[in-house]
């Protein structure tokens, strides 16, 4: 029972989190606050949400002791895994690409990089 | 052949991780699984060694290096992340952004290091690793406090809290 609220709760903060990401989406001026958050966010949404699938799993083994329940609770962890690792690197592409293709950064306050592509 | 073994190695623990609950050897496995995860392991090792170890450094094999790794992704860098999502949260909701593009000089000398905070960076959200140059990293940044954007380098402690002390810490 104490399972099931914890599964709740994960899963509420997941959406919560991925909600935000697409008006972030659609609120923000351009690519790099898009990219804020329509990445971030939803990494940090993602993770809540596979940690449900997880205790969930976690807690079936516990009860019944069906394997099943472990396979899908570590592939489920090794998704969490990639997210991690594929995440700021594809960011980081998207904004370096963009960069390099002359998207200036909308309402930017300052921009050191556009002082050091100048002298390239 | 440090660079076989250690690829040997880690290929194995993948298969091993994705095959779970397959038998009960060793708790989990079954025979068939583990033997050809060790044949198919090592084949691979053999046609890989040579791209996947390519920088000839295996500091990252120490174990205490590891057990930093995992202290830090789950303490420090985890509070981080959750507190800089509540922070975009908040802007998403009110709009209140300043965004601009921030220097910052970890001075960090390996790749690792670099890669290890710039993930670090763009993980957090709030702000994003742009470029790199020479070990400097260029930092879109949602919500410049005011006066850092007057200054040469950005305070390191602004941009990315504690995150270049645990780069040193776990990749240098």
């Amino acid at each position: 029972m104490l399972a099931d609220y914890l599964i709740w709760i994960f899963i509420i903060i997941g959406l919560i989190f991925n909600g935000l990401g697409v008006i972030g989406l659609l609120r923000f001026p351009d690519v790099y606050t898009r990219l804020h958050a329509a990445t971030k966010a939803t990494t940090f949404g993602s993770i809540f949400t596979s940690l449900g699938v997880v205790t969930l799993a976690f807690w079936k083994l516990y009860e019944t002791g069906n394997t099943a329940n472990l396979v899908l609770s570590i592939h489920t962890l090794i998704a969490i895994a990639c997210l991690l690792l594929t995440n700021p690197v594809g960011a980081h592409a998207i904004a370096r690409a963009a960069y390099r293709s002359g998207v200036k950064p909308k309402m930017a306050v300052v921009d050191r990089l556009e002082e050091v592509n100048q002298d390239d | 052949m440090l660079a076989f073994i250690v690829t040997i190695i880690y290929a194995y623990i993948a298969y091993l991780a994705l095959t779970a609950g397959s038998g009960h050897v060793l708790g989990y496995w079954s025979e068939s699984e583990l033997l050809m995860g060790l044949f198919l392991s090592i084949i691979v090792a053999a046609i890989s060694h040579k791209y996947l170890c390519r920088s000839g450094n295996y500091r990252m094999l120490n174990p205490v290096r590891w057990i930093l790794f995992i202290v830090y992704g789950f303490g420090p860098f985890f509070a981080a992340m959750a507190k800089a999502n509540i922070d975009v949260a908040y802007r998403v909701i009110t709009g209140k952004i300043r965004p601009g593009i921030v220097k910052i000089d970890p001075k960090l000398k390996t790749d690792y290091g670099i890669t290890f905070l710039a993930n670090s960076i763009t993980l957090t959200p709030g702000t994003l690793s742009v470029d790199e140059k020479d070990g400097v990293l260029y930092v879109h940044w949602i919500n410049v406090p005011e006066g850092e954007e007057k200054k040469e380098f950005a305070t390191i402690k602004k941009v990315c809290g504690s995150f270049a002390d645990w780069a040193r810490r776990v990749a240098e």
